[in-house]
């Protein structure tokens, strides 16, 4: 079987004007989001309590928010977590208030109200501890920016690691404008997933680089644009492809996977198909914006010999 | 034909031998157990082994396995009733000797254990637990510090024979020393700089008197910093090891922290209750030339002197002088002498001269015990002590006792009813932490949660593999089978890898794996399309499988590069499960890298390679 019986030879270049349009408004969009939603950040980065319960029977949730109103928690927030039967509790942490002190207070006003209330987890992270795990990891995503863009000009050229840095910059921003817009929690996991979709996005991206340095070298007379275009239509099914094979795994984590990974899978899962999108369209165009030739490529005389030398 | 050397083949063959081995372990699943440690902290050896299978056996509970690990006795059993049936017998035998834990551990074959194999070690959130993140307060230990400071150069001067207006500390780095007189301010900055040179010594001199600054070096304050989190860290283990957990971790995390994580226990309370208190303790000598009940009418104690309660009722007045802290107690144990309870205390070098000081001079009169313990309160709460913010701090007088004799390093306090004396021996302990301790994260992840993660973790691995394998051998026919055969190959070597380095798994991690094996993938594919473009370009079958991997090599490469930065960065930054994810991240691209180029490409040329007609490939 194959995606495509003959080659293709879809005009990317010609077209991006297109692409251009649908990514800008996808940013623009997931920007605004951002600003005027905001994340709904999990307390790992706020601190606060979070407490998962197990009912024998389903819960009343009203109930359960009245239980905790009466003991002093009103401000708790109460919601299912995947079957009717499990209920998450979640306090933000209060200004003088010791957050220990709040789990063992809310505890104890669950536990009065149903004493047969199985205890799933409990996690207290201090608004301290909250503040430093969300500076790590806007540090990390800065760094994971910053080493990728230097290898990719080292290894390929400045103006396809700025169209690789800029495609992959669009993935963590629209996710996370997915995120804004479902206000879905924003936890440790999802910052993670987010850098591995930079990663994997990339990873897409490098494979149609790779091949257009290729095509560069074997067709120097043509036009870049036209040289851009039959690289990534080469690459196409493969692109394709390998996404496929990321999102079956990746969509087998978010419906297998439990409420646990709700986020991180999600956060894949668009990662990976606006990954896709981006490394066909974004880099490569930005890249031929940016008038890539295939002068620019040619310093790398040595690796030119590397290639013609290959059966 | 093509080209392909035969060695290259022979090194993935034993490269996949050694992971199936190594990850062999993993496959047996775990079995409950009990641990057993031996309370006067020896190594426990084949006599324990001995005793305790004599014990069961006695009780007709058949033990499934038993040998001694890393200074434990474990026995292993086939069923839950057993396990609890087994500690119950123990504890009434031989409960004394031995702290038993309730434990669950890989049911690993004697030959693999022996030769050292060892599955991964699962993650708190995959087997439950308990974990604590502590806060080591390590100014407050600077301050303890200073005031030690103050009080020795209190003595000192006196000693001197320099009289001086008064010494403080400024709760920083530095205690200042104001003399009567400006003419022994060097007298007293030598004698002072000859106790301890590395401290920087600064002499201002006044009109009336003169002041000496004395303060810590940045090294100074560094060292003192260490070793109060380097004795809080000893003794919470010591507190760990009364919850009688097993595999506890109790490890420092960055300049002040303390992670503490605690398998298998269920009630984060119950561990509160036994690490949580922040408590210090003080050795003082009594006032008895003065009457506590004046002194607490007036509200006003006699100089020198601090009123104080006992635990028991009453008051008490104590010299402000300190003999001896908990910073100094090396340990302290319950027993009997001469047929009557007594607490055993074992000091330090510097306590223990102070005390044999002490004791020299006030043979006969009462000494006390002081236990100060710092909480934080919830709003409702009342402090019984000194309350500054939300910060309590509580101190009562536990014991008052005669001194019989001069002692130094080791003493015993007697006069107490058994029960008594095991828990003041156990509040001493307690109370032997050099810094205050503040928890700033918690979490606690029931038994059922962990092993539902586990069960969803590998059925989200499963059901996403079946997939893509069904995928791939659709779209590349044999391919895609070799394709499919290459992601199992890789699942076992990310396995054994991760079990040889000991690296923990989590819910985060099994994720990593799907991941990676969604992304090893990849690999397959890039190196499968150019060999079909080759094929289209005109190729024979040969030279397109040569031609594929050669021309995939790049772009894999560079790709796989790409996605590894990203997991290393995570690494570098994470932690707990994140690190987790990183881990499986960065291990499973190194793997799916050698599985991919060298691993398919064996099993491509094993199958077709050696034809010497070929006319098609069944891609």
């Amino acid at each position: 079987m194959e995606f495509f019986k003959r080659k293709t030879s879809i005009p990317f270049m010609a077209t991006r004007r297109w692409s251009y349009g649908i990514s800008a408004s996808l940013i623009v969009g997931s920007l605004l989001l951002l600003a005027v939603r905001g994340l709904n950040f999990g307390i790992d980065f706020t601190g606060g309590v979070v407490i998962e319960l197990a009912f024998p029977q389903s819960a009343d949730l009203e109930k359960v928010r009245g239980a905790l109103a009466s003991a002093g928690y009103g401000e708790a927030s109460v919601q299912s977590f995947g079957t009717s039967k499990d209920v998450l509790v979640r306090v933000l942490p209060e200004e003088g208030k010791d957050v220990n002190q709040v789990s063992q207070g809310v505890l104890a006003a669950i536990q009065s109200y149903a004493p047969a209330v199985e205890l799933r987890r409990t996690e207290v992270v201090g608004s301290q501890v909250g503040r430093e795990l969300a500076e790590k990891g806007a540090l990390a995503a800065l760094f994971t920016f910053l080493m990728i863009l230097i290898y990719i000009a080292l290894r390929f050229q400045v103006k396809l690691g700025v169209g690789s840095i800029l495609a992959a910059l669009h993935d963590p921003i629209v996710v996370l404008g997915f995120f804004a817009a479902t206000q879905m929690t924003f936890d440790l996991p999802t910052l993670a997933a987010m850098l591995a979709v930079v990663g994997y996005s990339l990873n897409d991206t490098v494979v149609v680089f790779d091949r257009i340095r290729e095509r560069f070298f074997m067709t120097r007379k043509d036009e870049p644009a036209k040289t851009i275009d039959i690289a990534v239509n080469e690459t196409l099914s493969r692109t394709l492809m390998t996404s496929v094979t990321t999102l079956m795994a990746v969509l087998s984590l978010l419906i297998f996977g439990g409420d646990v990974l709700k986020g991180f899978a999600t956060a894949l899962a668009i990662g990976v198909v606006v990954g896709t999108f981006s490394s066909i369209y974004v880099a490569s165009a930005i890249a031929l914006d940016l008038k890539l030739t295939a002068r620019d490529l040619m310093p790398a005389q040595r690796e030119k010999g590397d290639v013609d030398a290959l059966p | 034909m093509h080209s392909f050397p035969a060695w290259k083949v022979w090194l993935v063959a034993i490269v996949l031998l050694a992971s199936a081995v190594f990850a062999l372990p993993n496959v047996f699943g775990d079995a409950p157990a009990l641990q057993l440690s031996r309370n006067d902290r020896v190594a426990a050896a084949d006599s324990d082994k001995a005793a305790a299978l004599g014990i069961l056996a006695a009780k007709g509970i058949p033990v499934e396995a038993s040998f001694v690990a890393e200074d434990r006795l474990v026995l292993r059993f086939h069923t839950v009733e057993q396990q609890l049936a087994a500690r119950d017998a123990l504890q009434e035998a031989s409960g004394r000797d031995y702290l038993i834990a309730l434990s669950q551990v890989p049911r690993t074959p004697r030959w693999l254990r022996i030769v050292g194999l060892k599955p991964m070690s699962l993650g708190l959130d995959l087997r439950g637990g308990v974990h604590f993140l502590y806060e080591v307060d390590v100014a407050g230990a600077v301050t303890q510090l200073l005031a030690g400071m103050e009080r020795d150069y209190r003595t000192l001067l006196r000693k001197e024979r320099i009289p001086f207006a008064g010494i403080r500390n400024d709760g920083v780095d530095a205690v200042i020393v104001s003399l009567r007189s400006a003419d022994d301010l060097d007298r007293a900055a030598a004698a002072i700089r000859k106790q301890d040179p590395n401290l920087v010594i600064t002499t201002t001199r006044a009109a009336e008197g003169g002041e000496i600054v004395i303060r810590l070096g940045p090294e100074q304050i560094r060292q003192r910093q260490d070793f109060a989190i380097q004795q809080n860290i000893t003794t919470l283990r010591n507190r760990v090891d009364e919850l009688g957990v097993a595999e506890p971790i109790v490890a420092r995390q960055g300049i002040d922290r303390i992670v503490v994580q605690l398998p298998g226990m269920q009630d984060p309370n119950e561990a509160l209750r036994v690490l949580g208190a922040t408590a210090t303790l003080e050795f003082r000598l009594v006032d008895d030339q003065n009457d506590p009940l004046e002194a607490e009418r007036l509200k006003r104690a006699p100089l020198g002197s601090r009123l104080y309660q006992r635990r028991e009722g009453g008051a008490v007045l104590l010299k402000r002088e300190l003999i001896a802290s908990g910073e100094q107690l090396v340990d302290a144990s319950s027993g009997f002498s001469e047929g009557q309870p007594a607490v055993f205390v074992k000091l330090d070098a510097r306590g223990a001269s102070e005390m044999l000081e002490t004791t020299r001079a006030n043979l006969g009169r009462p000494m006390a015990v002081v236990f100060i313990e710092k909480k934080r309160l919830g709003e409702n709460q009342q402090c019984q002590g000194v309350r500054s913010g939300s910060e309590c701090t509580e101190e009562e007088v536990i014991s008052v006792a005669t001194i019989q004799g001069v002692f130094s390093s080791n003493f015993q306090i007697t006069g107490l009813m058994a029960g008594e004396a095991r828990e003041l021996a156990l509040l001493l302990r307690a109370g032997s932490l050099a810094a205050p301790l503040y928890i700033i994260e918690q979490r606690t992840v029931g038994p059922s949660l962990g092993q539902d993660n586990i069960d969803r973790g590998i059925q989200a691995l499963v059901i996403g593999m079946i997939g893509m394998f069904i995928f791939l051998i659709v779209y590349y026919r044999w391919f895609g089978v070799i394709a499919s055969g290459v992601l199992i190959t890789n699942m076992v070597m990310l396995t054994a890898l991760m079990s040889m380095l000991q690296a923990t798994l989590s819910l985060p991690g099994i994720a990593g794996i799907v991941l990676t094996v969604g992304m090893a993938a990849d690999a397959n594919v890039l190196i499968f399309e150019r060999i079909r473009e080759e094929l289209r370009n005109g190729m024979s079958p040969h030279a397109a499988i040569n031609a594929g991997f050669d021309k995939a090599f790049s772009a894999i490469a560079d790709s796989n590069v790409t996605t590894l930065i990203a997991g290393i960065v995570l690494f570098t930054f994470g932690t707990g499960p994140v690190r987790g994810f990183a881990v499986t991240l960065c291990l499973g691209i190194v793997t799916s890298l050698f599985t991919a180029i060298l691993g398919s490409r064996s099993l491509i040329h094993l199958v077709w390679g050696r034809r010497r007609k070929l006319d098609a490939l069944p891609i």
